[in-house]
């Protein structure tokens, strides 16, 4: 079982959209590749809105733990707040008695908690999401929604992903497509981690070839292989003459420039992948000779060079 | 927030790529022609920093952003493990006769200094990141950089944010991450007013909703700049409409607008008359602000 994770590291640039042509051609290629999804961008999880999946079970998600203190047992000594180091305790004054745990700066270290005197600081477990199993036409979907402004989305984005494998192996299909997060840090890491290959999806702007710098590093970082792929690609020739160049001297293939394609979006405003809505647009014809790249690449096509 | 003549603007989204920064860029450089109100722009989208690409900030003073991770003397431990008992994110173990530490996990809390009996651990600096500062233009400008590999943002951010306190501008504008997890919450609190971007489609509407319920979780006043506008899309001003979400502005979707901000140029360089829509966002901010007050 072959496991690729699409990123970007800005947001915005067409993982999504991509993503879901992939499972489209995946399912519908020949041969077929039997194939599970996770969607890993557990804080704003938007594969669902264009492969409109069946739930098939739901699961709560404990994250992590925050610090309460008893206002009982507080004897307002005022080490807790000493030692945090986040922020996180909140004196006494004309509203409480005690001193309080400010819940959203709170990390979950537990320090003021085997600090305290008094035992008055408790740690409570606080539900942060959902993350669920789905059947959709392309395959199964693993997938979440975090609680907005919960934390551990990392810890989420490993679950998702975790139940997407057992899947996988469990029902003998042959790849996971990860639809990772933006960004570089904790969540990408997770969605990053154990891939056979990691597929960016750039655009020629200065942030786009910036923030794909960025994600490139990461991914070398951890040691998955590369391919890059410019969206709106005609937007600016030059920044994707530049891009090109950059991934050269990286050893990284560009293996696709899709045009600006406003279909696109008028897929998904339909609730379609833009291979179902327009096989034939230019956008979903340039999306087929990557796909054919990418399943050559992962040893999936039937063809290997 | 108490009594003061000073603004904090977030801005934000939900969904990547739907515009903060050009917005937030933008609305910084209409309110820099008014020189008599100083203005910091704070680029708190670490992972993935842009705004310097528009305002092309010379930077002037550099911090690294460190965090305390533990360091054991053999010597003195005794095995007893009760620094990997208290750590809450296994980033220290202890084997029968050798203590493990992970750097990428610990998140620097000092629990298990405090707690070790024989004071076997003591704790040095791991840099994770930089804090950058410099001036564009009339804008004071700060950002921080997440190192490659290191998975905190939320560390950099706060320090950021202590780093610039002393400035105390009359405006700041915050250039937020994407998403609606910790380092959001982090980049957003405290300001006065959240400013969120969203584009007319099934994912911005989807996204919007959960970073209108970020704002309603933190108390900050919210509205809303409709980017890339093209034709109706009426769910979307519905749903402002129903939670009282109100629409600031609204950018057409413009082939010009798309291909200027692909060379590298500021929203108001394409387009200098929209200088004073921003201005004008600006008053109806403010007196939002003063009616939350």
């Amino acid at each position: 079982m072959k496991n690729l994770v699409i990123l970007s590291g800005k947001g915005g640039t067409g993982k999504t959209s991509i993503t879901a042509a992939f499972a489209n051609l995946a399912k519908n290629g020949n041969p077929p590749i039997k194939t599970v999804l996770a969607d890993a961008d557990v804080d704003a999880a938007n594969l669902e809105l264009v492969i409109k999946p069946k739930r098939v079970a739901s699961h709560e998600f404990i994250g992590g733990e925050i610090a309460v203190i008893n206002p009982d047992t507080c004897i307002r000594c005022g080490i807790c707040e000493q030692i945090c180091r986040f922020d996180a305790i909140l004196p006494p004054d004309s509203t409480r008695a005690a001193y309080q745990v400010d819940p959203i700066a709170c990390d979950g270290c537990a320090a003021c908690v085997y600090q305290c005197p008094e035992g008055a600081i408790q740690m409570q477990p606080q539900k942060a999401g959902y993350w669920y199993h789905s059947s959709s036409p392309f395959g199964d979907l693993f997938h979440a929604d975090l609680i907005p402004a919960q934390e551990n989305s990392g810890k989420l984005v490993t679950i998702v992903k975790q139940n997407g494998r057992l899947q996988a192996l469990d029902s003998g299909a042959s790849l996971l497509i990860v639809d990772g997060p933006p960004g570089i840090g904790c969540p990408v890491i997770s969605a990053v981690a154990g891939a056979d290959l990691g597929v960016i999806v750039t655009e020629p702007t200065p942030a786009g070839a910036h923030d794909l710098e960025r994600a490139l590093q990461t991914v070398q970082h951890f040691r998955i292989p590369a391919l890059v792929i410019i969206n709106k690609a005609d937007l600016n020739p030059d920044m994707t003459q530049a891009i090109k160049d950059a991934s050269k001297e990286r050893n990284v293939d560009v293996i696709g420039e899709i045009p600006f394609d406003p279909l696109i979006t008028t897929a998904m405003k339909q609730g379609q992948d833009i291979i179902t809505y327009q096989p034939n647009s230019p956008a979903s014809q340039v999306i087929q000779t990557i796909w054919k790249k990418i399943i050559i690449r992962l040893s999936l096509s039937g063809e290997e060079l | 927030m108490t009594n003061r003549d000073s603004l904090k603007i977030a801005v934000a989204s939900g969904k990547g790529g739907t515009g903060k920064t050009t917005v937030a860029t933008a609305l910084a450089l209409s309110l820099a022609e008014d020189t008599s109100k100083p203005i910091l722009f704070l680029d708190c989208d670490v992972e993935a920093p842009n705004a310097h690409l528009f305002l092309k900030p010379q930077f002037r003073e550099e911090k690294p952003v460190e965090i305390l991770i533990p360091e054991v003397n053999e010597e003195l431990c005794t095995y007893c493990g009760k620094c990997a008992e208290v750590c809450q994110f296994q980033a220290i173990a202890v084997l029968s006769q050798r203590v493990l530490v992970f750097p990428q996990l610990c998140h620097g809390c000092g629990s298990c200094t405090m707690i070790c009996p024989t004071n076997a651990i003591h704790e040095t600096p791991k840099t994770i990141g930089v804090l950058q500062k410099g001036t564009a233009g009339e804008i004071e400008f700060a950002r921080g950089v997440m190192d490659i590999g290191e998975p905190m943002a939320v560390p950099i951010i706060r320090q950021l944010k202590k780093w610039v306190a002393p400035l105390k501008p009359k405006i700041t504008i915050v250039d937020s991450p994407p998403g609606t997890s910790c380092p959001v919450v982090e980049s957003i609190r405290g300001s006065d007013f959240l400013l969120l971007v969203t584009e007319p489609t099934p994912f911005g509407l989807h996204d919007l909703k959960l970073a209108y319920q970020v704002a309603k979780e933190l108390q900050i006043p919210a509205g809303v700049v409709i980017n890339r506008e093209n034709g109706v899309y009426e769910e979307l001003d519905e749903f402002c409409a129903q939670v009282n979400l109100p629409v600031l502005m609204r950018i057409p979707f413009q082939r010009v607008i798309a291909e200027g901000i692909a060379k590298g140029e500021n929203l108001l360089n394409i387009l200098p008359e929209m200088s004073e829509d921003f201005q004008n966002t600006m008053d109806v901010i403010k007196t939002l602000v003063k009616k939350g007050k």
